[in-house]
């Protein structure tokens, strides 16, 4: 596999082109401008169509026009563009279209900073526009992570005929790491003729194609069918980073940036012989409730859920999983801080001494 | 004995869903026969708005999609950029994309996309019960206007043509009544213009129809046609602003 040192934006867009994307629109905003600049170059390359739309909204229903041609169409964006985006989102899920969705987060709320942040953990996995559909929401950690999860984000996009959401943060879409790019794939939008709008020269006399985000008497039915779907995403797509559960007093969580830092501690802890462990969420959503379910509460004194946003926003997942048996405990910087390993380490021995800051 | 008139090959033998005397039936039939006449029935992709229009997503018999209020150019846009083979075209009412598309629809049309949109104006939101329309005449009453639209606060009429017209990009603005045969004639015209333009890569035409909406008028379809042509007609006059026969980019 070819090898690059890349900037995680680019990386992004780079293997959104090797997984088949071939039609991009979206609208200026920090911290993403990179994916945008770089797929405006590099989808004519491919014979693909990059616009810069008038605004999130037109985007994201160029996006909506995109995909029900068969073509694998993407946007992105950050917290105040996304939200914009998710009324076309609502529809994308309605209308059962296939999309990549990303979003590369800031701190919030109102236009809040333009410095890296984990501020819409909530707005992606709850609710991307109205109407109580959901997306899976993948959350990478490392620049190959990115790579990896947005090459294979239309398996699961085209499979169950709704879009993805992938969300970094500001830290991933700017720093540089070598990464393994895979080999360019080209998916023919005639094997989705089935559904898709236009008819193509020497199609078969088919019925007419309807798509379409109105629903009078089938609403429920579609509704039913999206909440079954939710449930197979739970058995069968989870994806988790599990590390020294086995003998854990502690159990850290983290996501996307938050886990590389974190990650780095619990090492340091371990080697002061601190019994503590790791669960990283991949899939935000469906999250990876099974993880915390498992653990051996007779051991586990506590829970220490750690995100680059006030207040903790995963946290509320975590204590779901957790259901009362171990106490939950937050720690986190609000948008455009990083978080320090020497301020996470200290702040998760505090908690271990006293667990004082339980929330 | 030969068939002299029949209905057009891209509507479902069903009910119309639109109301009695409504102006809508009309656009959809003439549009019909276009597509009919050009026999590119089997290329057309159809964008339905938001609004009574959407209706059609029971009645028309081509490849159809249903967009976000407002947001038909930029699904068309979409479309048209991947299938440049099909005939895109959008059909949208004022409220649609007059008041909350008003950047969609001019944005596609300086982009110079090579797309057909149908602007059926009807002055009101006829599907929402008849609220003030940015179309609405100054005076003419709304249930968000009960005294009549009043010139402070909201300001005037918007006539999208001459707005459209200042464009570079267009190659087709034109305005056109259904309220008279001699005016349902011009439009399918008109129509049909749209249409070759897109199949010889012109670029962006926009058609608009000046139509009714006897139930949110308050009035029988008869009186609603004699508001057309003493009201409507008056301030959004019939004719062609734009038609330039080059492609645009060339």
């Amino acid at each position: 596999m070819e090898k690059k040192f890349m900037k995680g934006n680019e990386a992004l867009a780079e293997a959104a082109v090797r997984a088949g994307v071939r039609f991009f629109a979206g609208y200026p905003i920090t911290p993403q401008n990179e994916v945008p600049e770089y797929l405006s170059r590099r989808l004519p390359e491919v014979g693909g169509v990059f616009i810069q739309g008038e605004s999130e909204i037109a985007s994201i229903n160029m996006v909506y026009g995109a995909a029900s041609t068969g073509v694998r169409a993407m946007t992105s964006s950050s917290g105040p563009g996304l939200s914009l985006k998710c009324e076309g989102i609502s529809y994308l899920a309605a209308a059962q279209l296939p999309a990549l969705i990303v979003d590369v987060s800031r701190g919030g709320p109102g236009l809040g900073s333009i410095q890296p942040a984990q501020s819409d953990y909530l707005q992606v996995t709850k609710a991307l526009g109205h109407g109580g559909h959901r997306l899976m929401v993948f959350a990478p950690s490392t620049l190959q992570e990115i790579v990896d999860l947005t090459y294979n984000a239309f398996d699961y996009a085209e499979r169950d005929r709704n879009p993805v959401c992938l969300l970094m943060d500001g830290v991933l879409g700017a720093m540089m790491e070598q990464v393994e790019l895979p080999p360019m794939k080209e998916p023919d939008p005639k094997a989705q003729s089935s559904w898709t709008m236009g008819r193509w020269e020497g199609e078969e006399k088919r019925q007419s194609h309807l798509i379409s985000p109105i629903y009078e008497a089938g609403l429920e039915g579609l509704n039913k069918s999206f909440a079954e779907r939710t449930k197979r995403w739970e058995k069968e797509d989870v994806q988790v980073e599990e590390l020294y559960l086995d003998d854990a007093e502690y159990v850290v969580t983290a996501y996307g940036i938050a886990a590389r830092v974190v990650k780095s501690v619990v090492e340091d802890l371990r080697k002061e012989g601190v019994k503590i462990g790791v669960i990283r969420p991949i899939t935000l959503f469906p999250f990876p409730k099974e993880s915390f379910n498992k653990l051996d509460y007779s051991k586990v004194k506590g829970i220490i859920d750690i995100e680059m946003t006030i207040p903790a926003q995963m946290g509320e997942d975590v204590e779901a999983a957790v259901k009362g048996r171990a106490p939950v405990y937050t720690y986190g910087h609000s948008g455009g801080v990083l978080l320090d390993d020497y301020d996470v380490k200290q702040a998760i021995k505090k908690i271990i001494a006293g667990g004082k800051e339980e929330e | 004995m030969s068939t002299l008139y029949e209905r057009p090959k891209s509507i479902l033998p069903t009910a119309s869903s639109y109301c009695p005397g409504c102006l809508h039936a009309t656009a959809t039939k003439i549009i019909a026969e276009a597509i009919d006449e050009l026999k590119v029935r089997e290329k057309a992709v159809y964008v339905l708005p938001v609004g009574c229009s959407t209706q059609g997503l029971v009645s028309w018999d081509l490849d159809i999609i249903g967009s976000a209020h407002g947001r038909a150019p930029a699904v068309a846009t979409g479309i048209k950029r991947c299938r440049p083979d099909c005939l895109v075209f959008c059909y949208q009412g004022d409220g649609d994309l007059a008041s909350i598309g008003l950047a969609e629809i001019l944005s596609c049309a300086n982009r110079g996309e090579n797309i057909t949109v149908i602007f059926a104006n009807n002055s009101i939101f006829g599907m929402t019960g008849g609220q003030m329309a940015p179309t609405t005449l100054l005076g003419q009453k709304a249930t968000t206007a009960v005294q009549g639209r009043q010139l402070l606060g909201t300001g005037y009429p918007l006539r999208m043509c001459e707005l459209i017209k200042e464009l570079d990009a267009p190659r087709l603005v034109t305005r056109c009544t259904l309220r008279t045969p001699a005016g349902i004639k011009q439009a399918k015209a008109a129509i049909i213009k749209g249409f070759k333009n897109q199949l010889e890569n012109k670029g962006f035409s926009f058609i608009e129809l000046l139509t009714n909406c006897p139930t949110t008028w308050h009035c029988d379809p008869v009186t609603s046609l004699e508001f057309m042509e003493k009201q409507t007609e008056k301030y959004f006059e019939c004719k062609t602003f734009v038609d330039k026969e080059e492609r645009f980019g060339e």
